[in-house]
């Protein structure tokens, strides 16, 4: 038992060293408009725009989804500023409405500061308030937003989503896959989800839908195992991306993140570069609890990137932005529906913008 | 849950109960930092906003600031206001129609209504011996009746068969018939999961509870949900109308914001929460112990009930009458260590104490953990039956042998011992003390159920002197190597008697020290 935690230490230092070169280096400098430029000549998994005559397009959907909260939060910002000077009070309430979406109490505070700097007592018009707020969004946002790419010469590339329970794992893994089919790519999914009942079939039936062929077994089977599997076949097949689902966990229970972590070193055993991404799969409705997934599941998973869902409601998702803050990890991409087109390349301009000006 | 919650707050809430007297102002100023601390724990900002405004116009009174220990007045105004939050009673699911009765699930994407409905079938069908049928109306999600069908397999709960391309309205309609015909006593409809603001799927939730005539409809919620957890709580009670709402991934490390934002702007109650993956892991919600679990005032009724079930009382009364006279050996000793593994080892049964949630992580990295229990009863166990009598007569050599007997070190040995020691003088002053204890224990049989929301009354009114005195102790303590929790024990009054297993829990205090 005393020599245990140095030994863990020791492992996930291991671990971390070796995750590192999978994960794709860091570029703030990099804008997101280049980035928007960039992708589609980089065979890159975003999201082609998508036909005009297509039903209503992602960005639509995306504004439709974020402007129904953001008119209140803007509503509710007019309703501050036109009647009072920038006092105390009235950040204090700025804060609170920041807090309302999610931001987190330091992140709001960060923000009102800046908002406050200069223009303290001085009379301000809703729309200075508004533009401070999105380009304070927009600032913690815009290093983070890269777009999902395959890059390198790993075949298979291989991609371990994992998240807490509920989250939108198997969803976001079928429309990924929808994508990289459409560019031409081969792709090989794998049921790693073994617990859940009929989480195989979920996967199945998005293996049909996006012509991507499934490699499953039995439920309860090892997860790992199939891994193992799943990334030999990928290998024999020569197929382009290998997705692995997995089943969702609580980051608090220790027995199924070890768990995690032995798929993880599974997968090195076949090849020592895997997986060349990790993504995180957040729910938009979590709250604060958000950060302690990133933390948890980039220190025992290596995440490399996330992917927020469930954008289409009335949740804002602001905890981004504080989670942009704490890790700097890149956002890859979110979920904005069911439908099989409903994921988007992350834009952090949008996305401030429609939270900030509604 | 609620853990970090409750560090926060009691925190604060300490500041003011070591204050001799109260200003206006020092509780707008706790206030301030309330509102932060439910704020960072997803309670919705409107709900947050209620909460402190009623608080303060209470405690700004002149009775608190006159009272006698203002601070203390406080900490009693926030707990029952948090109680009024939480609804004050336990609400459990109400099968009182005609059956079959139904009950209709609904809720957003994820949430967990399948896996909760397959929980529910479980509990009313081993518990209350109800026949249940489930029926899975999601003809959305990929393979979730398939979903349902499995865990109905796994439950050995009949499912609804499936028959491919039919609506959900469909679907209740002859999930409903099947149930009348095979006299079901219950029937479950478990909804696809839908955002609340998809008013062509709302609308069908609609038709199908016009069919369904629920006699419950649970919203089924995420309880890491963040400040979402008003509109969407809202919402589904104005389209839909909930009649409770079940909370799920209550064993994650959230702080449950979201159970005090829904029941406060739905003002329907909380029935159950889903605290882990298995089968029986849902457990009926009692707002009161919560409050207390979130204000550090520990979960007594819930550790007595535990203790009640598991601990063999007349046993504990012999111990407890050997500790009167102070005769209290290793033997004893040991008995104690396995009743605390058995109530769900040290920091089950922490979690539920007054007071200790907030020096938890203290404990935590005092690697408090039951492997510590274990060895100490090893220890016990090497020893021959005269040494556990009178420990006295251990010498160096005695402890060499029981040390490598139990593949420990003679300084494990020793710290056992003086654990004993500390606990056996302990043990004599407080059997000297009346209170509760004595209470408790003359009684002789199990504690009843008045007897225990007593206690817990009591503890909404303990001496917040005492809810320090133990915090306080355990600091002093724990760098030298943990040895009595002890000392600040009997302050406690009343803890110590619980449930006629009085020594249990003075015995809680002695535990080795960090072994590096």
């Amino acid at each position: 038992m005393s020599d245990k935690p140095e030994k863990r230490g020791g492992f996930f230092g291991a671990f971390r060293r070796a995750a590192m070169p999978a994960a794709p280096a860091p570029d703030p400098g990099e804008s997101p408009a280049a980035a928007a430029v960039q992708a589609p000549e980089a065979a890159a998994a975003t999201v082609a725009e998508p036909a005009g005559d297509k039903k209503q397009g992602w960005f639509q959907r995306l504004k439709a989804g974020l402007t129904k909260t953001s008119a209140r939060l803007s509503q509710d910002i007019a309703g501050i500023f036109t009647k009072r000077k920038l006092d105390a009070d009235t950040l204090e309430e700025l804060e609170d409405l920041l807090i309302q979406a999610d931001l987190g109490v330091d992140t709001a505070m960060r923000i009102t500061a800046a908002l406050a700097k200069g223009r303290h007592d001085k009379e301000i018009t809703p729309e200075e308030v508004r533009a401070v707020l999105a380009s304070e969004v927009e600032r913690a946002l815009a290093p983070v937003a890269r777009p999902l790419r395959i890059e390198g010469d790993h075949r298979p590339h291989v991609v371990l989503v994992v998240g807490v329970n509920g989250t939108g794992k198997t969803t976001t893994i079928g429309k990924i896959a929808h994508q990289l089919r459409r560019e031409g790519k081969t792709v090989l999914l794998a049921a790693g989800d073994t617990f859940r009942a009929a989480a195989i079939d979920q996967l199945k039936i998005w293996g049909e839908r996006t012509g991507a062929e499934v490699v499953a077994r039995a439920v309860g089977a090892d997860s790992a195992g199939l891994a193992f599997d799943a990334l030999t076949l990928a290998r024999d097949k020569r197929c382009d991306v290998l997705l692995i689902d997995t089943a969702g966990r609580l980051q608090n229970k220790q027995a199924l993140m070890d768990e995690l972590e032995k798929v993880l070193r599974v997968l090195r055993k076949v090849d020592p570069s895997a997986p060349h991404q990790v993504l995180l799969v957040l729910d938009a409705t979590t709250g604060q609890n958000a950060l302690n997934q990133v933390e948890v599941f980039k220190d025992k998973a290596g995440v490399t990137g996330l992917v927020m869902t469930k954008l289409d409601g009335t949740a804002r998702g602001g905890i981004l932005v504080a989670i942009s803050a704490k890790f700097g990890l890149p956002v890859h991409a979110i979920g904005v529906g069911e439908g099989i087109e409903d994921l988007s390349a992350f834009d952090a301009r949008e996305f401030a913008r429609a939270i900030a000006l509604g | 849950m609620f853990q970090s919650l409750s560090d926060r707050l009691s925190g604060v809430l300490d500041k003011l109960t070591r204050r001799g007297s109260l200003t206006d102002s020092d509780v707008s100023e706790a206030m301030r930092e309330v509102r932060r601390a439910l704020l960072e724990a997803d309670v919705a900002l409107e709900v947050v906003r209620d909460f402190t405004e009623k608080v303060k116009a209470k405690a700004i009174g002149q009775n608190v600031v006159k009272s006698v220990t203002p601070g203390q007045m406080v900490v009693k105004i926030v707990h029952d206001e948090l109680v009024a939050m939480l609804g004050a009673e336990a609400q459990p699911i109400d099968l009182a129609a005609q059956p079959p009765v139904a009950i209709l699930m609904v809720g957003l994407q994820g949430s967990g209504k399948t896996t909760t409905t397959a929980k529910i079938a479980h509990r009313l069908t081993t518990r209350d011996k109800k026949k249940v049928l489930m029926a899975s109306l999601d003809t959305r999600r990929p393979a979730a009746q398939e979903q349902l069908r499995v865990l109905g397999e796994q439950t050995s709960i009949d499912t609804l068969p499936i028959v491919a391309g039919q609506t959900p309205q469909q679907i209740a309609k002859r999930a409903l018939e099947a149930a009348r015909l095979a006299a079901y006593d219950v029937v479950l409809l478990d909804t696809a999961g839908r955002i609340h603001i998809d008013e062509a799927l709302m609308r069908e939730t609609v038709d199908v509870r016009d069919i369904a005539q629920p006699h419950e409809t649970l919203l089924v919620a995420d309880s890491l949900t963040g400040q979402d957890a008003v509109k969407l709580a809202t919402s589904f009670n104005e389209r839909v109308g909930i009649t409770g709402i079940v909370l799920t991934r209550v064993d994650g490390d959230g702080r449950g914001g979201a159970a005090l934002s829904m029941r406060a702007v739905t003002g329907k109650p909380i029935k159950l929460i889903g605290v882990g993956e298995k089968w029986d892991a849902l457990e009926d919600f009692h707002p009161q112990r919560i409050a207390g679990r979130i204000l550090g005032m520990g979960d007594v009724v819930s550790l007595v009930e535990k203790a009640a079930q598991t601990v063999d009382i007349e046993k504990a009364q012999a111990i407890a009458e050997k500790m009167r006279k102070g005769a209290f050996d290793l033997e004893d000793l040991a008995d104690q260590l396995k009743q605390m593994e058995k109530i769900g080892g040290m920091s089950g049964m922490l979690g539920m104490l007054p007071g200790i949630g907030k020096i938890k992580k203290q404990l935590d990295g005092a690697n408090l953990d039951d492997k510590i229990l274990k060895r100490q009863r090893a220890i016990i166990s090497s020893m021959t039956p005269k040494e556990r009598r009178s420990p006295k007569i251990l010498d160096g050599k005695r402890k060499r042998r029981i040390a490598s007997g139990s593949g420990t070190k003679p300084e494990d040995v020793n710290k056992l011992l003086k654990m004993h020691r500390q606990m056996a003088d302990m043990m004599k002053t407080m059997g000297k003390r009346g209170g509760l204890m004595q209470r408790m224990m003359g009684g002789g049989a199990a504690p009843s159920q008045a007897d225990m929301e007593r206690m817990q009354a009591e503890l909404g009114r303990l001496d917040p002197k005492a809810l320090e005195a133990l915090p306080k102790d355990l600091k002093e303590h724990l760098p030298k190597g943990l040895p009595g929790l002890g000392g600040g024990m009997p302050k406690l009054p009343g803890l110590p008697g619980l449930g006629g297993g009085a020594p249990r829990f003075p015995g809680l205090p002695g535990l080795p020290g960090k072994k590096k």
